[in-house]
């Protein structure tokens, strides 16, 4: 990973000193190893806290919706995942796509600290990462953990490929591997309605109310969301398990429907860690069934299944009745 | 002292009156026909219209009036259209009073004192105006400068014209933004008449409006020579619990439904530039 | 000091719950928070850092103030604090120093004149029993605001070590709290504790965060510290979600909101942040309209604002949960450091 990070810094200085763009959108070193925040790079002084390791989890695009509306272009590096949220917003003209200069960078799968210390292991001064292994150092020594067990939930089952690029730096490529996404989903839908709404219930009664699902998702793009306004009767930031919490959530995820490119923010920022990306997939799910397959944000043109209609299109009765055809 | 810090009372509206075309005055008693509570001139109270919501306004009713309170209020959301709907017999809740006063007490007394508000900043003033009124003798000379964007805008119009401009020792200066027709006064922003005006700096100065009247208006009051630390304003910022708790109008080391509204402007000086 | 050994926990929280309410770490949907104990909860003394700081046991979530009825032009204000005044009292179990202390700073805004008797009801009603940390991890700081995390205050203190929970009443309410439980107990392991609170302090030293240093952070360097240059680019990154500000044991903002219901409308309270766009919102205009001013607020409050109107009491604590839980890895502690380590400015 340090090889990618050493041809990413390069560029960025590159693509700053010759003034081809104004800013550089990337992440920034933390006061540990696994806490690198994005930030906007204007200058190579700046750069000089530039990082990109398997603590890089988050998802730049929506960044972009501010920056590309300003002076000059923004260069941004976007891993696999991300681009499809670039996509995504650039069909729906949140991002002014001539003012960016998308960078795909490679993503072998990022880690998840609060997993790792859950394994408890805490103090981690450093990560290396060998195929399926990550070997953590702490001031104790030395513990070896298995990846896949340490990966943030939106790593676990990913398959991404970059979907969109001005250029690339891509040192490793990442093996194809069979995995399936809908697990979890199928899973919830195996259980009776009765253990489903305990099951939901349970997790969403843990919601705080704290939007940070919301605020990171690409597809909340909305300039003032609903529950903001106070105009719209049903503004509210209470929390309360019984009712309010499982609509906000069940509303959000009616909204974001056949827009969701499945990036997981939303669960990797939830401080509960409330597994709010299955309720997305299980639209996912869904719509591949009724319209037939459909990843969003594979381009940034073109025709939705929910917001096109066909004869062939499925009856209301059939999503009712959740029979996909 | 507040017993029930959040909880009101219901309060009665016994007299409406249109003063401008966005503001009206609202005279308020208690179920029992007896003014609410007692407050002094600047402070302010939470009313508010259950199921819609809760606002802070100034007092514009002197202390002095035994009988009610007066609550002059714009039309410019969701809780004030409802009020403007409200006819009389009508109950709201209030509680309060909220807020650091005037010194009207202290350093008001026996100086010379000038009035200087902007359309709906009439409303604080008011009452510290009447109050002074009431108790004339304790203070000098009176001046007023009133400023409108038309002759319509101006508020309470009627208790200036009639009572404001025959006190004794107390001189009355209206003006509105633009020429208009059956206006034969002055005609001109506040902070220019301010300036034109000559006003003696030694007198202690009290400024309410919007906030580009104030800053203009300051900017011509320290180039006349008066002194900051004699020249006090009143903040407005967003309110819920009226006591320094939900957090909303902190600025700085102040929370302004406590430590305001009014500020001497050498206060204000010290705080950052946030509100 | 008495002791209460581990496997006899369970008895222990059946018979406080006997007589109160007991609020403890539970282990529930996969995350652990303040819960009512009942039987067959999954206590988890042994967690760190709860998700939400114990402060909504005083200052809920949500809360229902009082009732409105209206019939016609009349309103009848209904107190449903009544409720409340007749609620049990209640224990608070296994609060660890860093959020001990944040029930001091929320006192000192709840507890001011004029007092909040919704929060003092609770808070009078309320036994606090402390549990001293043994595993701090690398988040923690609360050593910088003068906290000793091995020896908590509260009403009763315990100790987790070994087969024994060590016990050591400080107060009445502790006293009283104990002889509930006397059957439980046996004398015994002042050296236990004493030697874990020496392991656990060479720990606390050595921590990353443990020199940070708060020396500007005064009233005197309000406005230079507000006019930095660096609250630009160290808000950048921020969604402006409540995160921070919900987890955080010392932030007390609130909304007060009307819903209305088939019966009156109902005037609730609730948390809010200062983090959030509508949080200065007037019909008229907004006094922070950009996410870098909301930033600046939050912790401008917290180390200057908050210390110059408490006597230099930070509303920080040094609990770390911003640290773990901000979404984008802004927090506390990255902005005492760009902001703090330049006296000469």
């Amino acid at each position: 990973m340090k090889d990618v990070e050493l041809k990413m810094l390069e560029r960025a200085k590159a693509l700053l000193e010759s003034g081809e763009v104004a800013r550089v959108i990337g992440w920034k070193k933390g006061d540990f190893c696994h806490d690198p925040s994005p930030a906007s790079f204007e200058s190579v002084e700046e750069l000089d806290s530039f990082v990109y390791d398997y603590f890089c989890g988050a998802n730049l695009s929506k960044y972009l919706i501010q920056m590309s509306k300003k002076e000059g272009k923004t260069a941004v590096f976007l891993k696999p995942c991300d681009s499809y949220s670039f996509n995504q917003l650039v069909k729906e003209h949140r991002i002014k796509r001539e003012n960016v200069y998308v960078i795909a960078v490679e993503c072998l799968g990022k880690l998840d600290i609060e997993k790792i210390k859950a394994k408890g292991v805490s103090f981690v001064t450093g990560v290396e990462v060998q195929d399926k292994e990550v070997k953590v150092t702490t001031p104790y020594g030395e513990e070896v953990l298995s990846k896949p067990d340490v990966v943030l939930t939106k790593c676990a089952t990913c398959n991404k490929t970059h979907q969109v690029k001005d250029e690339e730096i891509i040192l490793h490529e990442r093996p194809e591997r069979d995995v399936n996404r809908f697990e979890e989903v199928e899973k919830l839908e195996a259980m009776t309605e009765d253990e489903r709404f305990a099951y939901w219930r349970a997790q969403l009664s843990k919601c705080i109310r704290c939007n940070a699902c919301r605020n990171v998702c690409p597809a909340c793009s909305c300039v003032k969301c609903v529950f903001d306004n106070p105009a719209s009767g049903i503004a509210a930031k209470a929390n309360d398990d019984k009712f309010e919490e499982q609509l906000f959530h069940i509303i959000r995820a009616f909204h974001v429907a056949g827009r969701c490119t499945d990036c997981g923010e939303c669960s990797r920022v939830c401080p509960q860690n409330i597994p709010l990306h299955l309720l997305n997939r299980k639209f996912i799910k869904d719509i591949d069934g009724l319209y037939g397959e459909y990843q969003a944000g594979e381009t940034d043109e073109g025709k939705t299944p929910l917001t096109s209609y066909t004869e062939g299109d499925a009856e209301p009765n059939d999503v009712f009745k959740g029979e996909a055809k | 002292m507040i017993d029930e810090t959040l909880i009101p009372k219901v309060g009665v509206i016994t007299d409406i009156r249109k003063d401008t075309p966005d503001v009206k005055t609202f005279r308020v008693v208690g179920t029992d026909g007896k003014k609410l509570f007692q407050h002094m001139p600047g402070q302010c109270a939470m009313v508010s219209v259950p199921g819609v919501g809760e606002c802070m306004f100034s007092i514009t009713s002197s202390p002095t009036n035994e009988e009610y309170m007066e609550f002059s209020i714009k039309k410019c959301g969701c809780v004030t259209e409802v009020i403007h709907a409200m006819e009389v017999g009508q109950q709201i809740t209030v509680r309060g009073p909220y807020g650091k006063n005037f010194p009207v007490e202290e350093d008001f007394k026996g100086k010379d004192l000038l009035f200087i508000a902007g359309g709906i900043g009439l409303a604080p003033l008011r009452s510290v105006i009447n109050y002074v009124r009431h108790y004339r003798e304790n203070y000098g000379k009176v001046v007023i400068v009133y400023g409108a964007r038309s002759k319509d805008d101006l508020v309470d119009i009627e208790e200036i014209q009639t009572e404001w401009v025959n006190e004794p020792n107390t001189e009355v200066y209206l003006t509105i933004d633009r020429p208009q027709e059956g206006w034969d006064g002055h005609v001109g922003f506040v902070p220019s008449y301010v300036k034109e005006l000559g006003l003696d700096p030694n007198m202690t100065a009290v400024l309410c409006g919007p906030p580009i009247m104030i800053k203009f208006t300051l900017q011509g009051l320290l180039e006349l020579g008066f002194d900051k630390s004699r020249v006090y304003t009143t903040l407005e910022l967003r309110m819920k619990c009226g006591v320094g708790k939900c957090g909303r109008c902190n600025v700085g080391d102040k929370f302004v439904c406590k430590d305001g509204p009014v500020f001497r402007m050498t206060e204000l000086d010290e705080l950052p530039d946030e509100y | 000091m008495l002791k209460i050994a581990k496997e006899r926990l369970n008895e222990l929280y059946a018979k406080i719950s006997e007589t109160m309410g007991l609020f403890i770490p539970v282990n529930y949907a996969g995350e652990v928070n303040y819960k009512v104990w009942k039987e067959g909860a999954e206590v988890s003394l042994e967690t760190l850092k709860t998700v939400k700081s114990p402060k909504n046991m005083f200052f809920p979530q949500t809360e229902n103030m009082m009732k409105f009825k209206t019939e016609g032009k009349n309103i009848e204000i209904i107190d449903v604090r009544k409720d409340y005044k007749e609620e049990k009292p209640f224990v608070l179990f296994g609060v660890k120093a860093c959020d001990y202390k944040a029930i001091e700073v929320l006192d000192k805004v709840f507890l001011a004149e004029p007092v909040d008797t919704y929060y003092q009801s609770r808070r009078e009603a309320t036994t606090i029993v402390t549990l001293a940390c043994s595993k701090p991890e690398e988040s923690c700081f609360c050593g910088v605001f003068g906290i000793d995390a091995t020896a908590p205050q509260g009403d009763v203190t315990t100790w987790l070590d070994g087969e024994y929970l060590y016990w050591q009443a400080n107060t009445e309410k502790g006293e009283a709290l104990t002889a509930l439980i006397t059957a439980l107990t046996e004398e015994g392991g002042e050296e236990t504790v004493a030697g874990q609170r020496e392991t656990t302090k060479a720990v606390l030293e050595n921590l990353p965060f443990a020199k940070l240093d708060l020396s500007r952070f005064t009233p005197e360097n309000l406005n230079d510290l507000f006019e930095a240059k660096e609250w630009e680019e160290m808000s950048e990154a921020c969604l402006g979600c409540g995160t921070c500000t919900f987890v955080c044991p010392t932030c007390q903002c609130f909304d007060i909101r009307d819903f209305k219901t088939n019966e009156g409308v109902i005037r609730y309270r609730c948390w809010d942040s200062c983090m959030y766009s509508d949080f200065t919102l007037m019909a008229h205009g907004n006094s922070r309209t950009t996410q870098m001013q909301r930033f600046r607020q939050r912790f401008m409050h917290k180390l200057v604002y908050y210390p110059s109107q408490n006597d230099g009491l930070y509303s920080c604590v040094g609990c770390g949960r911003c640290v773990n839980k901000c979404p984008q890895r802004l927090n506390i502690v990255k902005v005492v450091k760009t902001l703090g380590g330049k006296k000469d400015d």
